[in-house]
């Protein structure tokens, strides 16, 4: 049985960050941006998924929602602690999750959709894992050493998610009449949240230029074509093309987002003097 | 997208899962599978993803057999006499029965 | 051989120390004490998620966070382990779960306790699963195999669940003055639910002498509720914080830290029923296992689609 000391003896040291490369004032403005749209999505996306805890449609499925929701999250802590060293200001990721207000969060308004029922949350993971499989995979080839390494080790994790959620909107889709149904819908609505992701700014732009960060319009091409074929796999129709809400790049966020934040960072900001 | 398998067996109509066994090979490489316990899956693909998600979240394992619990032959406890016992008996079997020349290497 | 001459084999053999596997003959009492015990405590870990997973959402730190996520899925791994095990004994996981939603079957009462602070959280991991350990580390040996196999795995991971929690607890107790109230006010609500995790004294449990006698369990509640004490009292002293028990008292002769009487008319109504979260940890499960059902079934046709496509 455990003493007190062992109990609280340090774990192994987190490896210690390299030093950044020297950026010009502008990339560095840029690249900060551009980390936290990374982390952002899947902070946000995480958290939603973490909502299931306990309340699975099977044990199994819970352990493996579950499962997902902490490589998200673990990615997020991954980026942002990146962004804030790149910032220089010296805010960490639990400053930069629990204290940034709803109009500097970056992440695509898909992420902070509601849970939804299971055909929702599968509908929407899949949508995301797509991207994040593609984004990642350019991504390890970019010119800045250490957030390539990053995307690799992301990619791993993303390409499990992505066998996840593609079985299960099989399963779904080529399932019953009312799971075909539900899963259906659920596409129908979360179309018009698919665009925002692959919409190229000035940040997107002037990044691929000086560090080779992918131009995410370049994505959806293979994107449109790899989710419509597992779609029509699962019997599924693909939603017609209709206009894309944008804004969450922009801080420009749905009304669910500070609903979501208000519950994520009541204990930190309640405490402010507080360490946890 | 294509899978492993969507290798299937009998459901049950009470809308459970049926059982699969699982088996992992950890640790060292040509390490053999061991049982680690069972899942409830529709079909071998999702076997496969449940049992890495409920067995291999820690430690290195490097492979997963999931197999139907329904296709597994055992031998039964009664059997254990006339299946087992003979084979302690067989001294020619094991190396020790048999002597080599002094000073000769056999291997 | 006649049920007679079978029994006695039986009880010989895990005399002998020997481990019982699902094809054994068994004495059906046996069997069905297994699946009681095997099953409450499956059902323990499956509704033990939801008072933790009520501060998923609210953690105040990432590495909480994820900390808290890896936990509740751990638990639910754990409720997979043992159903499992239950299952070798000739019962579906569906009868098990029909059991647990119909309200039939018992699982740990310290999960009808709300958790009402983020404090709760390192309070659970330290004493919570501090009492499941030194119950589960006896259960290790039980003579049924499967069983036994599944507690070998499930104790490896609880020993992460109490540092974690025991941490949280430190960081609170030396932190703001806010913090300590926060993590004594925890203490207060959770100590004595925690004691009464052992179940009521030896002399009013009905099921100890042959769960004993068969070594399914190896020591006593009375037993295991006093080594959890004496374990834990140095913990609390550690981090000066007090025990809500007047008569918790050292006896310098036997090394024992005597303690306070419980609370059994609490003790009592919770298992009635009547706890603080009884009815909302039901239909949680409940609400689950229903909204489930759709997604259940939409497996299954996809699978016997398959099936059909392959034998064609």
């Amino acid at each position: 049985m455990e003493s007190p000391e062992e109990m609280l003896s340090p774990r192994a040291a987190t490896i210690a960050p390299s030093e950044l490369p020297t950026f010009s004032p502008a990339v560095r403005t840029a690249l900060f941006d551009y980390l936290l749209r990374l982390g952002d999505d899947r902070l946000i996306l995480g958290h939603r998924l973490s909502e299931w805890c306990g309340h699975g449609p099977i044990l199994e499925e819970d352990l493996a929602i579950g499962n997902v929701s902490l490589d998200l999250i673990g990615h997020a802590q991954a980026f942002l602690a990146l962004a804030g060293r790149v910032e220089g200001k010296e805010r960490d990721e639990d400053r930069l999750t629990f204290f940034r207000g709803e109009r500097e969060f970056r992440n695509i308004k898909l992420s902070e959709l509601p849970r939804g029922d299971f055909a929702f949350t599968i509908a929407r993971q899949f949508l995301f894992d797509s991207y994040a499989a593609l984004l990642m995979e350019k991504l390890q080839s970019c010119r800045f050493p250490e957030l390539a390494g990053l995307a690799a080790k992301t990619l791993k994790e993303d390409t499990y998610h992505l066998r996840h959620s593609a079985q299960w909107v099989l399963r779904l889709g080529d399932g019953t009449l009312e799971s075909h149904a539900k899963v259906q819908a659920a596409f129908n609505d979360l179309w018009a949240y698919s665009g925002e992701a692959f919409v190229a700014d000035e940040v997107e732009l002037l990044l691929a230029k000086e560090l080779g960060i992918p131009d995410p319009s370049s994505l959806k091409a293979v994107w449109v074509e790899r989710v419509s074929a597992l779609l029509k796999e699962a019997t599924l129709q693909v939603p017609a093309d209709c206009f894309m809400h944008t804004g969450g790049r922009k801080g420009l966020h749905t009304e669910y987002l500070g609903k979501l934040l208000a519950e994520m960072q009541i204990v930190p900001r309640s405490y402010p003097d507080a360490r946890w | 997208m294509t899978t492993t398998s969507t290798k299937v067996v009998g459901s049950n109509p009470g809308g459970e899962w049926p059982v699969w066994e699982v088996f992992l090979q950890e640790g060292e490489e040509g390490s053999p599978h061991k049982h680690a316990g069972s899942v409830h899956a529709p079909d071998g693909e999702i076997a496969l993803q449940n049992a890495r998600d409920v067995y291999a979240r820690r430690g290195k394992v490097r492979s997963i057999w999931v197999v139907p619990a329904v296709v597994i032959t055992a031998s039964s406890p009664s059997d254990a006499g006339p299946f087992f016992d003979p084979a302690q008996d067989k001294v020619y079997r094991h190396p020790q029965f048999y002597k080599a020349p002094r000073g000769v290497k056999v291997f | 051989m006649d049920d007679a001459v079978k029994l006695q084999a039986f009880e010989d053999k895990i005399a002998r120390g020997e481990v019982i596997e699902p094809k054994d003959w068994m004495p059906e009492r046996y069997r069905n004490q297994l699946i009681r015990m095997i099953s409450q405590h499956a059902h323990s870990e499956l509704v033990g998620m939801l008072p933790e997973g009520n501060w998923i959402t609210r953690a105040p730190s990432l590495r909480r966070k994820i900390s808290l996520i890896a936990k509740v899925q751990d638990e639910a791994g754990h409720g997979l382990y043992l159903y499992c095990a239950a299952e070798t004994l000739g019962i579906d996981r569906s009868e098990l779960t029909e059991q647990l939603l119909s309200g039939k079957a018992k699982y740990s009462n310290i999960f009808n306790y709300p958790t009402l602070s983020w404090a709760d959280m390192g309070v659970i991991g330290w004493l919570v699963d501090g009492a499941a350990i030194v119950n589960q580390t006896m259960l290790a040996k039980s003579s049924y195999g499967p069983y036994s196999r599944a507690m070998i795995r499930i104790c490896k991971e609880e020993n992460f669940h109490k540092r974690q929690g025991y941490e949280i607890v430190a960081t609170l107790a030396n932190g703001t003055p806010e913090q300590r109230e926060m993590v004594q006010d925890s203490v207060n609500r959770f100590w004595w639910p925690s004691l009464m995790m052992f179940g009521p004294s030896d002399k009013d449990s009905p099921n100890s002498q042959e769960l004993l006698r068969w070594k399914v369990k190896k020591k006593t509640n009375t037993e295991l509720r006093q080594r959890f004490v004496n374990l834990t009292v140095p913990q609390a002293q550690a981090l000066n914080l007090t025990l809500p028990d007047p008569d918790l008292k050292l006896n310098e002769a036997t090394g024992d830290w005597e303690f306070g009487e419980i609370n059994w008319t609490e003790f009592n109504q919770v298992i009635a029923g009547n706890g603080p979260c009884n009815k909302e940890r039901l239909k949680a499960r409940c609400d689950a296992h229903e909204q489930g059902a759709w997604v259940r079934e939409a497996a299954e046709a996809y699978a016997q689609k398959q099936a059909r496509k392959q034998a064609a």
